[in-house]
């Protein structure tokens, strides 16, 4: 651990992705608030890490800092640049050094290109190199995720799953990035395949000096990897802090079911405590005040009124929960 | 022996696929006792749906071959039963399935309620009792006796409260898009034991839930199997899972099953060199982390002998050559490997690694 004071990299303040739900006639009838109102920060050189169950809103998160959605309101500034109103160099530039990797590999690689002409072509957006000199690039980046130079000459559908995660990587790094988000990079890969990736996240952070935030709904995996970790719950941060305050000291009562539900080899099971009962509700029509009391053990009636903010009444830790003490 | 409900010996079965045969079980063996949760562990492609289907005797027809073993079922080796006597008296009844899409075994087109009465006028357990099979098969397929009817009724919607699922009256008015994943695989394991059978096989009936969602559901199964004396074939990719929820665990690797346990002394004494790889790849600590050097092998080719020889540190010559035999390292408890690694040391640095208690 440095004393130093950690620098931010990416702030995000109040953001905001409303999606509209439109009725049969393509009239609005309301608004799925994926992401709302989120305020963070990501320090230079940590793992951040966005946990949360399905359909909580962090592929959106992750989608909407990158422009991949138009934000629905707040601010995202990125190495001291706001992410607005950019003239097209600047964006340019900032679109480099920010990268996006899909959850689905798929998505990243054209089925119709040899793994040469994926790797190529970020570079030939991206910057001035002439061909020598862009081979010469991506063959180094190959090697750096563990591929051998003959899978230049590959289809995607001839090589494995956590092969196309390593090339999908690679076609990042060939930008030279300094933030990348990583969503659910390990999601669908075997356990084994899983790990060697992981590891390989670790080697190439060192070596590029790299920023994560790693999106992700496995606990164990967060844990193991993340320096910090927010838990989302519906669109919101229900908390958020240092990985091991948090894995010991959960705080919410969303984090502590999240918690108990893991599976842990030799603790106690699952099968005989867990305690959450029901579901989350349906997105669209989320309850008033706290979005987590329909299935919070806890609740009174005073979660029913507002809407808890974070608040930051512990050391690295903040709570969205009335009650939390 | 006489002690197991099932008993796979020596099965093996082929696919036939463009690029040539594949060998996906390789003389694989396994039991499960009346009333057991057995655990199939591999990663996938190693052959837990194939061996499911085998069991279930539905594997796909014109690719699929049985290259030898036997099922043997009660008294009886299922590969040798006759097909209609298997679909009648076996599958849907004594055993029954619970696949790895739930989705794709409800009809879109039908409410939940009209699938299940359907179900339940072959397979209920009141069929046989009230002699309503005799007769034409026409006169049988009009046929479902009012009073039948209403006692299956009833017997729906108590299995449906006993899933927890909210307001099961409702539930069979509904669609089956119109429910949640979560409430769909409650449904389906409803739906497994309204025929109150003696197994029921369960394909990664978690993989696709969220955590809090699976925790419930493994909660819920362990639960109704053990209350009712079901046994259970559990299959997932997830060793976590199976400490969860398994009185004993098979591993797999490749179509051939490598240690059985029960699951106290798998966890305690995991021996296998593959179980251990499995077990160290697990995300827990980022400085020992490591995943399998290698690929996963093609079956249409698999390795000779043991068919992890060439991923394992502890390979040798004879590995490579014939596959070890399985050997009872201790008292329920078994390998199929010539040199199991039963160091103390190692068993406690595999299981007892940093994972510090919430
Ligand atoms: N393009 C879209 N139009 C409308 N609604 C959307 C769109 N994309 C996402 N949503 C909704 O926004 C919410 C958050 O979705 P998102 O994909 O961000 O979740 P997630 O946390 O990434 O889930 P997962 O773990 O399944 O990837 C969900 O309710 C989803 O249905
Ligand atoms: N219908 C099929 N035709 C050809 N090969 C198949 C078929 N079904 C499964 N296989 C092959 O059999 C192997 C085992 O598959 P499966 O039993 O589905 O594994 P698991 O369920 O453990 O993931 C895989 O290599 C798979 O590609
Ligand atoms: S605010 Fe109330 S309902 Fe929300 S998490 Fe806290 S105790 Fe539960
Ligand atoms: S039999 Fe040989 S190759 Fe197979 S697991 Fe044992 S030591 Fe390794
Ligand atoms: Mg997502
Ligand atoms: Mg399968």
């Amino acid at each position: 651990m440095t004393t130093e004071p950690p620098q931010t990299i990416l702030r995000i303040s109040k953001l905001r992705k409303f999606f509209a739900i439109r009725n049969a006639w393509n009239r609005r009838i309301g608004w799925l608030k994926a992401v709302d109102d989120i305020s963070l920060e990501v320090y230079r050189g940590e793992i951040l890490g966005i946990v949360g169950e399905s359909g909580c809103g962090k592929s959106t998160l992750g989608k909407t800092l990158m422009g991949i959605h138009k934000s629905s309101g707040g601010e995202v500034v990125f190495e001291d640049q706001p992410l607005v109103n950019l003239t097209r160099q600047e964006s340019r530039r900032l679109s480099r050094q920010l990268q996006y990797s899909y959850q689905d590999p798929g998505a990243s690689l054209d089925p119709r290109w040899k793994i040469r002409r994926s790797l190529h072509e970020p570079l030939v957006i991206h910057s001035g190199l002439d061909y020598q000199e862009r081979d010469e690039r991506v063959k180094s980046i190959l090697d750096a995720v563990g591929l051998p130079q003959g899978h230049l000459e590959l289809y995607p559908h001839e090589i494995s799953g956590g092969q196309q995660r390593r090339v999908g990587l690679a076609r990042i790094l060939t930008l030279h990035p300094s933030l990348i988000i990583l969503d659910e990079p390990t999601s669908g890969l075997d356990v084994s395949v899983q790990a060697t990736i992981l590891s390989l996240f670790l080697d190439l952070k060192k070596q590029f000096d790299l920023t994560y935030m790693f999106i992700s709904h496995d606990l164990s995996v967060i844990r193991m990897l993340c320096d910090r970790v927010a838990v989302m719950y519906l669109g919101k941060i229900v908390e958020l802090g240092e990985t091991e305050t948090i894995f010991n000291h959960p705080r919410h009562p969303y984090t502590q079911s999240l918690l108990a539900a893991i599976p842990v080899i030799g603790g106690e099971r699952i099968t005989d405590n867990f305690w959450l009962e029901g579901e989350p509700p349906n997105p669209s029509a989320l309850p008033s005040g706290c979005r987590f009391r329909t299935r919070c053990p806890n609740a009174l009636a005073i979660c029913a009124e507002s809407d808890p903010p974070l608040r930051s009444d512990w050391p690295h830790q903040q709570v969205a929960c009335t009650l939390a003490e | 022996m006489t002690t197991d409900l099932l008993n796979v010996s020596d099965l093996r079965v082929s696919f036939a696929t463009d690029t040539g045969v594949a060998r996906v079980l390789d003389k694989v063996n396994f039991s499960i006792r009346r009333g057991e949760i057995v655990g199939l562990v591999g990663e996938s492609g190693c052959g837990k749906t194939t061996l499911a289907r085998a069991i279930l005797g539905v594997l796909p027809v014109n690719s699929a071959r049985i290259d030898g073993g036997r099922i043997q079922f009660q008294s009886e080796n299922l590969l040798e039963m006759p097909s209609e006597r298997l679909s009648k008296e076996v599958r849907g009844r004594t055993i029954t399935f619970i696949p790895q899409d739930p989705f794709s075994s409800f009809n879109p087109v039908f409410t939940i309620g009209s699938q299940i009465t359907d179900l339940m006028r072959w397979k209920s357990p009141l069929r046989n009792t009230q002699g309503l099979t005799r007769g034409s098969p026409w006169w049988s397929l009009r046929r479902y006796e009012k009073q039948r009817f209403k006692a299956d009724r009833a017997r729906v919607l108590e299995l449906l409260r006993a899933v927890q699922l909210p307001d099961p009256e409702a539930i069979l008015r509904k669609y089956p898009h119109e429910i949640s994943g979560g409430q769909r695989q409650r449904l389906m394991i409803a739906q497994a034991l309204l025929p109150e059978p003696q197994l029921i096989i369960a394909d990664e009936p978690t993989t696709a839930l969220d955590v809090t969602i699976q925790a419930q559901i493994l909660k819920l199964l362990r639960q109704l199997a053990h209350d009712r004396d079901i046994a259970v074939l559990f299959t997932t990719h997830d060793l976590g899972t199976t400490y969860e929820i398994c009185d004993r665990i098979t591993v797999m690797y490749a179509g051939q099953e490598m240690e059985s346990a029960t699951a106290s002394d798998f966890f305690n004494r995991p021996s296998h060199p593959y179980t251990q790889k499995l077990l160290e790849s697990l995300p827990r600590d980022k400085e020992r982390i490591q995943g399998i050097p290698g690929d996963i092998p093609t079956l249409i080719s698999p390795p000779t002998g043991c068919r992890f020889h060439p991923r394992c540190d502890r390979a040798d010559k004879t590995c490579a050559d014939t596959r070890p035999a399985a050997k009872s390292i201790w008292t329920n408890h078994t390998v199929r490997c010539y040199h199991p690694n039963t160091d103390p040391e190692v068993h406690r640095e595999l299981i007892n690694q940093p994972y510090p208690d919430p």
